[in-house]
């Protein structure tokens, strides 16, 4: 305990959580580490890319401020524009400091960290270790919040999942209720400030490339507690994935930038071996409709057809998969150039891709929406904050690659100085002997009683796959007003359902059952943030599209959707988007590389 | 990697069963008795063992009929990197994640899997065991480089990209467990283990991670420590992300033979 014995607890061990873990134990402060897995466990290791920083060491001219043109244009505008300036600011100096944690970045000839080029941008900007770099860098904030956790200044409760946040008689966030996945025992935890670092809500979406702790289940409890959830309907759906039983496991777009060709059989109910199929036979329909680019139309384009082609039955077998075919590329080539990221398709789908073409599907990835902050990732609760994945700030309509974790790192970093200073100045009143914190617990312990208690005749797991299954088909990629329409009207059957499942598990012990019905109402409820979202959105921009309404409408929707729980149904409001520094403009990759004003 | 003919497709059964069966090993919590149970489900290709275990999750019924508990494991990231879903396959410890059942089908040339849980850690509840200690070691051998603050102060030192390269391959290690499970030295927590000691190697091999190898050193020199290795070299071979593990301890023992040498010069 820091001798000035403020606390506060950080929810989410990712990179953005450790991130703020580390800022605020170095700050002499203790720190409440709260994660469902261990944290070197976390999502953030999915991540392979790189992370972007305009450092310039090629000779390119790269600054931070083409950095964050490149950020706010391929964002479609939507983001405010002043803490993505900040952000792109500050990125060289967060790649420098994980270059000084000792993160293996791949090196130049001189022993510089090297860079190498990705979407949305003409330069070397993005570094990268191996082909794990999101597992480096959460490797490296581990192993420094683990020194601080030996100094006891951290103190870690691994295998806990928040449940809900105690807010005061004035909605001031006082601490919050967290439930240990072993026991199921509740415990409050009192803080003077809270930080939501807990990622993405991908499982909404049944199967995404999420972790299966990705449920957004602590953000939505905490929107349906007062905190503002922003741009939800904002959901990055990657093009290129490899579809699985269990998951969709990301297939980089390297593999088309190298080369690969997308196709179908001409015949939707061709049974045949992909290489007994000629040429004549299959359709090349990326390359058909934009002859200029082909195969490498930007992500939001690419996913769209390939989700077309399949709702009009062209699959690869009837289902929803084409080929992502590198065939025709020497296989020496292939592995030198490919190498580790084939050997994932391999490792889970068995075929070698430098042999057989892939059969790939776009896969949910990313949500650029998330709890409403301001530039200091408060979030409109007084002393809840929000950092990563979970908070919308920095991505506006679509995330460029390599972004994603200079964001949460990003995130972390402002938010721990800013929870410190709240800390530091908020009055903590009666709020230790009033009896809040054991009344939440109180209410939720009442929850779990009901949920162990009930016995419907509803299955959870067939909720949650009815669940993934309307939003996939209605709310990711093609969006029509009728279908988000009936989905709402499904979620709001699925919340109904919900009140009538029994868990199938008489063991409490260490169960799954109960852990899982929490996060799937929490996601039912966020699952309508998004679908309502979209359905009051009448325009197309960013991962965001709506056939009947093709055109980004910045008069009508150059703003910042919010929403606030009501019993109901969730409430939306519009607030006008920060764009003081580079006025907006059409966003069109489609003319030639140089998209530069 | 999985077997592929020579078409480079993914070996498969010729002829499929209708159905496959798990054999799991059940556990109702810490310190309890361990039972079998047999369920079936249909064969579908590409099914991986999660995605069997979320099927019988769904409906726990046992192959004769009998409704139980659904099965617990654990699951996270499904892409054989976070290391969570580590369990016992047929007799070997791997990712549950990354076990395809076509191959295991293979492999075994019967239609039943073998699941139990690593069996040298604490077994919570059916698959799922507790690796805590795993991290504690970590906080023994000061698994991190000595920084002054996170605050900017420029780049770090310049490296080789062939020591990047060769650091890397030990930082992808996941901390899953593989290694303990195979190594005949380890029972009951009484030795530190490949893992750990990879890991100070990795951190002995940064320039700055260097200044306080004495530290990582010292931590290897217990009763726990490096000495207990076999040189069974099981370890190396289960290694699912290829860490160099004996390479790594070849190599510590030589910065502790280096160090005793020097130590004992500075005196």
């Amino acid at each position: 305990m820091s001798s000035n014995g403020l606390k506060i607890a950080v929810v989410g061990g990712g990179l953005a959580g450790l991130a703020a873990a580390m800022k605020i134990a170095e700050a002499g402060h203790s720190v409440d580490l709260i994660s469902v897995v261990p944290v070197k466990r976390s999502h953030s290791v999915c991540a392979q890319g790189g992370i972007n920083g305009a450092v310039n060491t090629k000779g390119e001219g790269d600054s931070p401020w083409k950095h964050f043109d490149d950020t706010v244009y391929g964002g479609d505008f939507l983001a405010n524009q002043p803490p993505v300036q900040r952000m792109c600011e500050m990125a060289p100096k967060i790649i420098y400091l994980f270059d000084r944690m000792g993160v293996p970045f791949s090196r130049t000839q001189e022993g510089l960290i090297d860079f190498r080029r990705f979407g949305g941008t003409l330069h070397h900007r993005t570094a990268f270790a191996g082909a794990s770099t999101g597992q480096q860098l959460l490797y490296a904030l581990d192993e420094q919040v683990r020194k601080h956790e030996a100094a006891g200044m951290v103190n870690k409760y691994e295998g806990w999942e928040m449940l809900s946040l105690v807010l005061d008689d004035h909605q001031v966030c006082r601490g919050l209720i967290a439930m240990n996945l072993q026991t199921l025992e509740l415990k409050e935890f009192p803080a003077d400030a809270v930080i939501m670092a807990t990622g993405g809500p991908g499982l909404i979406f049944g199967k995404s490339t999420n972790s299966m702790t990705c449920t957004g289940s602590a953000v939505s409890a905490a929107y349906q507690q007062g905190a503002k959830y922003a741009n939800g309907e904002f959901i990055q759906v990657h093009p290129t994935s490899i579809p699985g039983e269990d998951k969709l496991r990301l297939m980089s777009e390297s593999a088309r930038g190298e080369g690969g060709r997308v196709w179908v059989p001409k015949n939707p109910g061709d049974k045949r071996n992909p290489k007994d199929i000629p040429t004549a036979e299959r359709w090349y329909f990326l390359e058909e409709k934009y002859p200029a680019y082909g195969n490498l139309v930007p992500r939001d384009i690419a996913t769209r057809e390939i989700f077309q082609v399949c709702l009009e039955g062209f699959g690869v077998g009837g289902e929803n998969q084409v080929y992502l075919d590198l065939t025709h590329i020497p296989a020496e080539t292939l592995t030198r150039k490919l190498g580790a990221i084939l050997e994932i398709y391999e490792m889970f789908v068995g075929d070698d891709p430098r042999f057989v073409p892939m059969r790939i599907f776009p896969g949910v990835h990313y949500s650029m929406g998330g709890l409403w902050v301001d530039f200091e990732q408060r979030t409109n609760i007084p002393g809840l904050f929000a950092a990563g994945e979970c908070d919308y700030s920095i991505h506006g309509a679509n995330r460029l690659g390599a972004n994603s974790l200079v964001s949460c790192v990003y995130g972390g970093f402002v938010a721990a100085p800013s929870a410190i200073e709240y800390a530091q100045n908020v009055e903590r009143g009666s709020t230790e002997s009033n009896g809040i914190h054991a009344a939440e617990l109180k209410r939720q312990q009442e929850i779990n009683d009901q949920i162990i208690r009930n016995e419907g005749s509803e299955n959870q797991y067939k909720i949650h796959d009815e669940l993934g299954k309307w939003m996939t088909d209605n709310v990711t990629v093609v969006r029509y007003n009728d279908k988000l329409k009936a989905t709402d009207d499904k979620l709001v059957e699925l919340i109904d359902r919900f009140k009538h499942i029994s868990i199938n598990d008489s063991n409490l012990w260490a169960t799954q059952a109960v852990p899982h019905a929490r996060q799937l109402w929490n996601m039912l409820h966020l699952a309508r943030v998004i679908t309502l979202g979209a359905l009051n959105r009448d325009e197309s921009r960013g991962a965001h599209y709506k056939p009947d309404f093709p055109d980004r409408d910045d008069e009508k929707f150059l703003k910042t959707t919010i929403a606030e729980f009501s019993e109901e149904s969730p409430v939306l409001s519009y607030e006008e988007v920060d764009i003081g520094l580079i006025e907006p403009r059409k966003r069109d990759y489609t003319k030639g590389k140089s998209k530069k004003a | 990697m999985s077997e592929t003919n020579g078409h480079h497709e993914k070996k498969r059964l010729d002829n499929p069963p209708q159905t496959i069966e798990f054999k799991i090993q059940r556990r109702e919590k810490l310190g309890g008795e361990t039972r079998w149970e047999v369920f079936e489900i249909p064969y579908r290709r590409n099914l991986n063992v999660i995605s069997a275990l979320m099927d019988i999750r769904k409906n726990p019924v046992t192959k004769d009929g009998r409704q139980t508990t659904p099965p617990v494991w654990d699951m996270s990231c499904l892409e054989q990197v976070c290391g969570i879903c580590t369990m016992v396959i047929d007799g070997r410890a791997r990712q549950s994640c990354s076990a395809l059942v076509d191959d295991l089908l293979l492999a075994s040339g019967s239609n039943t899997i073998t699941l139990q849980p690593m069996s040298k850690f604490p077994n919570v509840r059916d698959l799922k065991v507790d690796r805590t200690r795993m991290f504690d070691h970590l906080k023994q051998v000061h698994a991190w480089v000595e920084l002054d603050g996170s605050h900017d102060l420029g780049p770090g030192a310049q490296i080789s990209n062939e020591t990047a390269q060769e650091r890397y391959a030990f930082s992808r290690c996941m901390t899953c467990g593989c290694c303990l499970e195979a190594c005949p030295q380890y029972f009951e927590d009484n030795y530190i283990g490949p893992q750990a000691i990879a890991q100070a190697r990795l951190f002995n091999m940064h320039p700055t991670g260097k200044i306080t190898i004495d530290e990582r050193l010292d931590g290897l020199m217990g009763e726990d420590g490096i000495t207990n290795c076999g040189n069974a070299q099981n370890c190396v071979q289960v290694c699912p992300m290829s860490v160099p593990l004996t390479k790594a301890i070849y190599e510590t023992n030589r910065d502790i033979t280096v160090n005793a040498l020097f130590g004992w010069l500075k005196k």
